[in-house]
C-alpha cells in the first residue's frame, strides 16, 4: 500500500495548517463522501452519549430492581430490563463509555505504538529492520482473538488488561502496513538532509518521518478502532473482558440474553445493535477516509 | 417503538402459555409409577464434559460417570428410585452386617454376576478394586483417597465375602462404599497392568462397550447377560459430546436427544417447554452443590466478625431465592445440608440464624450497626468470583447489590476459571466466590470443606476454630442419627451465625427436562448418581 | 528464482521458531496447571499433594523449562506433536475430527467471501461514486460491522422461531453424508464469508479502479462496447492478484479464529478445543493448535509471495 511522494507534501500540508483552514475541508469532505459524513455524524453522536450518560439514562445502570426482571420495554423502561431487572436503555447509553474507552485507547495506543515501531524498523533498514520484522511476524501469524485469549488469561481480566489484550496484535498489523509506507520517505532528501545537520535519530524518526506517515496512519487508526469495539465484544462475551457489574456492550450479550433470547428478546437485540452501528460508523468514516486520502482513487 | 405495545400483549399471553404448559408438564406421573416398562430403543444424551481418561477410581468430572457408569457395577449404590439421594442398598453386595462396635462391615456378594468378557466376578475382585481406591500404590492416582482413612484392611475370607476393618466408627461409611466413583474392576486385569482402566472399559454393569469416537460420541450396548434379569430395558446408549450448553439444549428441544444428565437453567427449560409441551417432562430437585462465600481472615477487617456477621445480614436470602430461581440454577434457601434429606434444618430453625431471617430490613439496620461498630463504616473491597457463567455471574451480581443496601462497596474481579485456585490457594484475596458439589448427600463430606484450615487446606477461608473441629469428629462418629443431628446443627450454627466463617448463598437447583419417553429415571440432588441407566426404559 | 524460494523458505523457519518459544513460555507463566485443573476440583474435599507430584512428574511437568523445551523440540523435529496432556491421547487423534471441520467451515466461507467480494467490488468500482457503489460499500460494512457471536444468535433465533428448524447438532464429514453435512456448515459459512467478504470487496474495488484508470482502459471506453467488455475483462485479470492474497490471508486467519463463531453455532472445531485446551491448561494441545495455526498462515503467505514473484521478477531480486 505504498503511497507516492506528491501525497506526502499534500498530508503534511493538510494536516500543519492552522485551524481556519478546517471549515472548508470538512464541508468539502461532507459533500464530496456522504458516507464518510454519516459515519463521522454517528461517532459525534456516540462521543455525545457517552459524555452526556449520566444525563441522558433514565435509571442507573447498576439499580436492580427483582419485582420487574425480564420486563418488556414500556414507558418506564424504554428498552425493557434485563434478567436482574437493570434497565437495558441506561446501560446501553452507559456501555457506550466502556466502547469508546477499549475502543479508543487500545487502537490509539496499538496504531501509535505500531507506528513508531514501523517508522524506527524503516529507518534503521539492515539488521534492525531483519529483527523486527522476524518479531512482528511471529505475533502477524496468529490471529486476532486467540492473540487476545492469550493475553487475557496471562494479565487476567478488567478493562486495563482488556486495553492491552486488544492492543497487542494490533502493533504488527499497524507497523507493517507503516512501515512500507516509511520505506519509501527513507529515500527522501530531507531525511538526509537532516542526518547531516547532525540531528539524532530519535528526532528524525519523530520529527520527520512520522509526521509523514499520517495517511497510512489514519487509515490503520480509523480501521482498527472498529476492530476494538468488536473485539472488546467478543472478549466480554466470552467472559473475558470487562466485569460485571460494568455496563458494557459484549457483557449484555452473554448469558442471560442468549438463554432468554426467545422470551425476552429485547436484552439481545440492543446491544448488538449498538455495537453494530457504532462500529458500522467507525467503518463507514474510515473507508471514506482511505478514499480522501489515496489519489489513486480520486475521482477527477 | 411501534412494536412494544404488542409485545406486551403477546409476552403476556406467550407467559401464560408458557405457566400452563410447565404445569402440564410438571404434572404428568414421575417415572416410577405403575406403568409396565417396554423394551427397546437407543437412548441418546448429550454430556458436556468429554472424560479425559476412563478410571472412575482417578477422576472427577461427570464427563466420566455420564458414559462410563453403565458400564459397571459398585459394591452398595444410592437408590436409584429415591428423590433424596441418601439411601444405600445392594448392588453387587446382596445384604451386609455391621458389627456392634460399628468397626466391622461384611457385605455377602451376588453369585452369577459375570464380567463383560464371561468370567465370573467374586470377592478378589471386589477386594482388588477396593485396595486400588483405598491404599493406591505410588503412581496410582486415586481422587478420593481421603474419604477412606478410617479403613484399616480390607479382607475376602471366601470368595462371596467381602470385609471391611475400620478404625473408628463412621456413621458415613455405608454410603462411602456407595459411591457411583468406586466401580468393581476385574482383579486378574489389575494384577497384569494397574493403569489398564485408564484406557479401556471391562465391567459387569447392565451395557456393554461398544466405541468411543473423540470428540463425537460413546455408544453402549444392552448386556444379554446382566445379572439383574430382565434388566436392562434399554438396546443400548449413545452418549453425544457437546462442550457449549446451548448445543445440548438445541438437541433436546430438537428431540434429537432424549435428556441431559447435569441441569438445564431455567431460561433453557422454559424455552424448551415451550417448544415441546406435553413431550417434555420436567423433573427438578435441590442439587448438592452450593456457591459459598470465602471470607479471608487474615485480611482486616475481615478477622473481625461482625464484619463477617454484617456482610451475611445483608442478603436477603428468601426473596434472592424467588427472583433468583427465574433466572440461575440456583433456588432453595439452606445451611449446610441439602434440604430434603435427612440431616438438613427445616426453615423455621434456619430462620433463626444470622442472615436467614425473614425480617431483612431488621437484619440490614443490625448490619449497619455492627459494621459501625466494628469501625468498616464505609467498607470497600474487592470480591474474586470465577469465570463460569452459571450461576456465578448471577449470583455475584445479587451479592454485590445486596452489600450495597448496607453501604459496603465492592467491584468484582473475575479470574479465568483454570487460574481460579491460585489466587485463592495464595490467600491472595479479600473475598471470594468458593464452591462445592458433592456426589453423595453426606454431612461427612458436605462439612470437612469448614473445619480449620491447618487440617484442611481446602478451606480458604484461612481460620483455626477448634469448636468446629470438635463438633466435627464428633459427628462423624456419632451412631445414633438424632444425636447427629444435633451436633450438625451446633456446628452450622458456629460456622454461619456466631463466627460466620463462610456465608451460603443459595442451594443450587437442578432442573433436567427430559423427552416424556423416557422412564424409570428419578433425579436425585446430585448429577453424579443414577447414571447407571438399568432401570430406564422408553415408552415408544 | 530458485534462489528466492529457498530464502523465502529459510525465513519461515525463525519466525515459526518465534512462535512456539513464545507460546512455549506463555503458557507455563500462566498460574494453574493440567494437573490441578484435573484432580483439584470443588468435589473432591480431599487434595492429594503427593497424587498431584506424582502426576506431574509423569508430565515431565517437574523438570526445568529449558529441558522441557528441548524435549519438545527434538518432539517436532520428528514431526511428533506429543500427547494431550489432558487425556494422554496423541495429539493427531484429538485434532482429526476437529481439523476436518474447521478446514471444511474456512473453505466454505471463503468460496462465500469470494462469491460476494468479486462481483460487487467490480461492480462498485464501474459504478464508483453513484448510489450503486454507495449500497454495496454499506452492504459490505454492514458484514463487518455485526458482531459474529451476535449475527448466529440472531440466525439460530430465526430458525428456531421462523422454521422450527435446527440445524444438525454432530458433525458428519462430507463423504459420509454430504446432506446433513452441509446442512449443519451453511449456515456458519454464510456468516462467516459475509463478514469476511467486505475486506475483499474494498480490496476488489481498489484493484479495479486502479487498473481502470490506465490509459488503454480509458481509450477502449471511447471506442464502443465490445472493446469495453474485453477490457473490462482484461482490466479484472490485472486487479486480481492483490484481491487473491487477501483472500488467501483472510482464510489462513478463519482456520483458528473463530472461537466466538464456533461457540453460537454449536460446532466442534479448533477455536473451541483451543478455548478448552487454555481452560484446561494442556499445554501439548494448545502449542500443537497455536502451531498449526501460524503454520497455515506463514505458509499461505509464502504462496503468495512465491506467486507474486513469478509474475513480477523485479521482487526475485530485491
Amino acid at each position: 500500500m505504498a503511497i507516492n511522494a506528491p501525497v506526502e507534501a499534500t498530508a503534511e500540508a493538510e494536516f500543519q495548517v492552522g485551524s481556519r483552514e478546517w471549515a472548508p475541508l470538512l464541508v468539502r469532505f461532507a459533500r464530496e463522501r456522504p458516507l464518510g459524513a454519516i459515519g463521522a455524524g454517528l461517532i459525534l453522536l456516540m462521543g455525545l452519549v457517552a459524555a452526556l450518560a449520566p444525563a441522558l439514562a433514565t435509571h442507573e445502570p447498576l439499580a436492580t430492581d427483582y419485582a420487574a426482571m425480564l420486563a418488556p420495554p414500556s414507558a418506564r423502561h424504554w428498552l425493557g430490563t434485563d434478567a436482574h431487572g437493570r434497565d437495558v436503555f441506561s446501560r446501553l447509553v452507559f456501555g457506550s463509555r466502556t466502547a469508546l474507552l477499549v475502543g479508543f485507547g487500545a487502537s490509539v495506543l496499538g496504531a501509535t505504538l505500531g507506528a513508531v515501531l514501523g517508522v524506527t524498523s524503516a529507518y534503521f533498514a539492515g539488521r534492525v529492520d531483519l529483527l523486527i520484522q522476524r518479531v512482528m511476524d511471529v505475533f502477524l501469524s496468529l490471529p486476532l482473538i486467540i492473540l487476545a485469549l492469550a493475553v487475557v488469561v496471562i494479565l487476567g481480566t478488567g478493562a486495563l488488561n482488556v486495553i492491552l489484550a486488544i492492543m497487542i496484535p494490533m502493533i504488527p498489523r499497524c507497523a507493517l502496513v507503516v512501515r512500507s509506507s516509511a520505506l519509501a520517505i527513507r529515500e527522501m532528501p530531507y531525511v538526509d538532509a537532516a542526518r547531516a545537520a547532525g540531528y539524532g535519530h530519535g528526532r528524525i524518526i519523530l520529527r520527520h518521518m512520522l509526521p509523514n506517515v499520517m495517511a497510512p496512519y489514519l487509515i490503520m487508526l480509523t480501521a482498527y478502532l472498529g476492530q476494538a469495539i468488536l473485539l472488546e465484544a467478543s472478549l466480554s462475551f466470552l467472559g473475558l473482558g470487562v466485569s460485571e457489574p460494568t455496563a458494557a456492550w459484549g457483557l449484555m450479550l452473554r448469558g442471560a440474553a442468549v438463554q432468554f433470547a426467545e422470551a425476552a428478546p429485547w436484552m439481545a437485540i440492543f446491544p448488538g445493535l449498538a455495537i453494530s452501528l457504532a462500529v458500522f460508523a467507525f467503518n463507514l468514516f474510515g473507508d471514506s477516509l482511505r478514499d480522501a486520502l489515496d489519489p489513486r482513487l480520486k475521482t477527477q | 417503538m411501534t412494536k412494544a405495545p404488542s409485545r406486551s400483549v403477546g409476552g403476556t399471553v406467550g407467559a401464560l402459555a408458557l405457566a400452563i404448559a410447565l404445569v402440564l408438564a410438571m404434572a404428568l406421573p414421575t417415572p416410577s409409577a405403575a406403568q409396565q416398562p417396554k423394551y427397546g430403543g437407543e437412548l441418546i444424551f448429550p454430556v458436556p464434559s468429554e472424560p479425559p481418561s476412563y478410571d472412575g477410581h482417578r477422576e472427577e468430572t461427570f464427563g466420566v460417570i455420564h458414559p462410563i457408569a453403565p458400564h459397571y457395577n459398585t459394591l452398595l449404590r444410592v437408590d436409584p428410585t429415591d428423590p433424596s439421594g441418601t439411601k444405600p442398598v445392594g448392588d453387587l453386595a446382596e445384604s451386609w452386617t455391621v458389627s456392634k462396635d460399628g468397626l466391622t462391615y461384611t457385605f455377602k456378594l451376588r453369585s452369577g454376576v459375570k464380567f463383560h468378557d464371561g468370567s465370573e466376578m467374586t470377592s478378589r475382585d471386589v477386594k482388588v478394586s477396593y485396595d486400588k481406591i483405598v491404599f493406591p500404590p505410588p503412581g496410582v492416582g486415586s481422587s478420593r483417597k481421603g474419604q477412606y482413612r478410617s479403613v484399616e484392611v480390607i479382607e475376602a475370607p471366601d470368595p462371596y465375602t467381602v470385609r471391611f476393618r475400620l478404625k473408628w466408627p463412621e456413621s458415613s461409611f455405608l454410603l462411602g462404599v456407595a459411591s457411583p466413583w468406586n466401580f468393581i474392576y476385574k482383579a486378574d486385569i489389575l494384577a497384569k497392568d494397574i493403569h489398564w482402566y485408564e484406557k479401556n472399559v471391562m465391567g459387569t454393569g447392565p451395557f456393554k462397550f461398544v466405541e468411543h469416537v473423540k470428540g463425537s460420541h460413546w455408544v453402549g450396548k444392552k448386556n444379554p447377560d446382566y445379572w439383574d434379569k430382565g434388566k436392562p430395558y434399554l438396546d443400548g446408549y449413545r452418549a453425544l459430546f457437546m462442550p457449549a450448553q446451548s448445543a445440548n439444549v438445541a438437541a433436546v428441544r430438537g428431540e434429537r436427544a432424549h435428556i441431559q444428565f447435569r441441569s438445564f437453567s431455567p431460561g433453557e427449560r422454559d424455552s424448551v417447554v415451550q417448544a415441546l409441551g406435553p413431550k417434555i417432562t420436567v423433573q427438578e430437585s435441590p442439587w448438592d452443590c452450593m456457591l459459598m462465600v470465602a471470607i479471608n481472615h487474615e485480611k482486616k477487617p475481615f478477622d473481625d466478625k461482625r464484619v463477617r456477621q454484617a456482610l451475611t445480614l445483608a442478603l436477603d436470602r428468601w426473596e434472592g431465592s424467588k427472583a433468583l430461581s427465574r433466572i440461575a440454577i440456583v433456588k432453595e434457601v439452606a445451611g449446610v445440608q441439602v434440604p430434603g434429606t435427612p440431616y438438613a434444618t427445616p426453615p423455621e430453625e434456619l430462620a433463626k440464624l444470622a442472615g436467614y431471617g425473614r425480617d431483612i430490613n431488621a437484619a440490614r439496620a443490625e448490619a449497619r450497626r455492627l459494621l459501625k461498630e466494628a469501625g468498616a463504616e464505609n467498607l470497600q473491597f474487592t470480591f474474586t468470583n470465577r469465570g463460569t457463567p452459571m450461576p456465578y455471574e448471577p449470583l455475584a451480581i445479587w451479592l454485590i447489590d445486596q452489600w450495597r443496601q448496607v453501604g459496603v462497596h465492592v467491584n468484582q474481579v473475575v479470574v479465568e476459571p483454570a487460574a481460579y485456585f491460585t489466587p485463592l490457594r495464595a490467600g491472595d484475596f479479600q473475598a471470594a466466590m468458593d464452591f462445592q458439589c458433592g456426589y453423595i448427600v453426606e454431612p461427612d463430606l458436605d462439612i470437612y470443606k469448614f473445619i480449620s484450615t491447618d487440617k484442611n487446606p481446602a478451606n480458604y477461608g484461612r481460620y483455626t476454630d477448634r469448636v468446629l473441629d470438635d463438633l466435627y469428629d464428633k459427628q462423624a462418629r456419632a451412631t445414633d442419627p438424632e444425636e447427629r443431628k444435633k451436633l450438625l446443627r451446633q456446628f452450622e450454627k458456629r460456622l454461619l451465625d456466631e463466627e460466620a466463617h463462610y456465608l451460603m448463598t443459595l442451594q443450587w437447583h437442578r432442573i433436567v427436562p427430559h423427552s416424556s419417553k423416557v422412564k424409570g429415571w428419578q433425579i436425585t440432588p446430585s448429577h453424579y448418581l443414577n447414571n447407571q441407566l438399568d432401570t430406564v426404559w422408553l415408552d415408544q | 528464482m530458485v534462489k528466492y524460494v529457498l530464502k523465502r523458505l529459510l525465513l519461515m523457519v525463525p519466525t515459526l521458531l518465534g512462535v512456539v518459544v513464545l507460546i512455549f513460555v506463555l503458557l507455563r507463566v500462566v498460574p494453574g496447571d493440567v494437573v490441578e485443573m484435573r484432580f483439584v476440583s470443588g468435589q473432591n474435599q480431599f487434595v492429594d499433594q503427593k497424587l498431584l507430584a506424582a502426576e506431574r512428574a509423569k508430565l515431565g511437568l517437574d523438570k526445568p523449562m529449558w529441558q522441557q523445551f528441548g524435549d519438545y523440540l527434538a518432539g517436532l523435529v520428528r514431526l511428533d506433536l506429543g500427547r494431550s496432556m489432558w487425556t494422554g491421547a496423541p495429539i493427531t487423534e484429538e485434532i482429526k475430527l476437529r481439523l476436518a471441520l474447521s478446514l471444511q467451515l474456512a473453505l466454505m466461507a471463503t468460496l462465500v467471501a469470494t462469491a460476494l467480494a468479486i462481483p460487487l467490488g467490480v461492480l462498485a468500482a464501474l459504478r464508483q461514486d453513484t448510489w450503486v457503489d454507495y449500497v454495496v460499500r454499506v452492504f459490505s460494512i454492514a458484514g463487518l460491522a455485526m458482531p459474529s457471536f451476535w449475527l448466529g444468535i440472531l440466525i439460530i433465533l430465526g430458525f428456531l422461531i421462523v422454521f422450527r428448524w435446527l440445524p444438525p447438532m454432530v458433525y458428519t464429514p462430507f463423504w459420509v453424508d454430504p446432506w446433513q453435512n452441509l446442512a449443519q456448515l451453511t449456515w456458519p459459512a454464510l456468516a462467516v464469508g459475509y463478514r469476511y467478504s467486505a475486506v475483499a470487496t474494498r480490496m476488489t474495488r481498489s484493484a479495479m479502479l486502479e487498473v481502470l484508470r490506465e490509459d488503454y482502459i480509458r481509450t477502449a471506453r471511447a471506442k464502443g462496447l465490445w472493446q469495453k467488455l474485453i477490457l473490462t475483462r482484461h482490466a479484472l485479470r490485472n486487479a486480481m492478484l492483490p484481491v487473491l492474497t487477501v483472500i488467501a490471508l483472510e482464510f489462513a486467519f478463519l482456520l483458528g479464529g473463530l472461537v466466538v463463531t464456533e461457540q453460537v453455532f454449536n460446532l466442534n472445531g479448533l477455536g473451541l478445543l483451543f478455548v478448552q485446551a487454555i481452560a484446561h491448561r494442556d499445554y501439548t494441545l494448545t502449542q500443537a493448535l497455536v502451531l498449526i495455526v501460524a503454520f497455515t498462515f506463514i505458509f499461505v503467505n509464502f504462496l503468495v509471495d512465491l506467486a507474486f514473484a513469478w509474475i513480477d521478477p523485479r521482487i526475485r531480486y530485491r
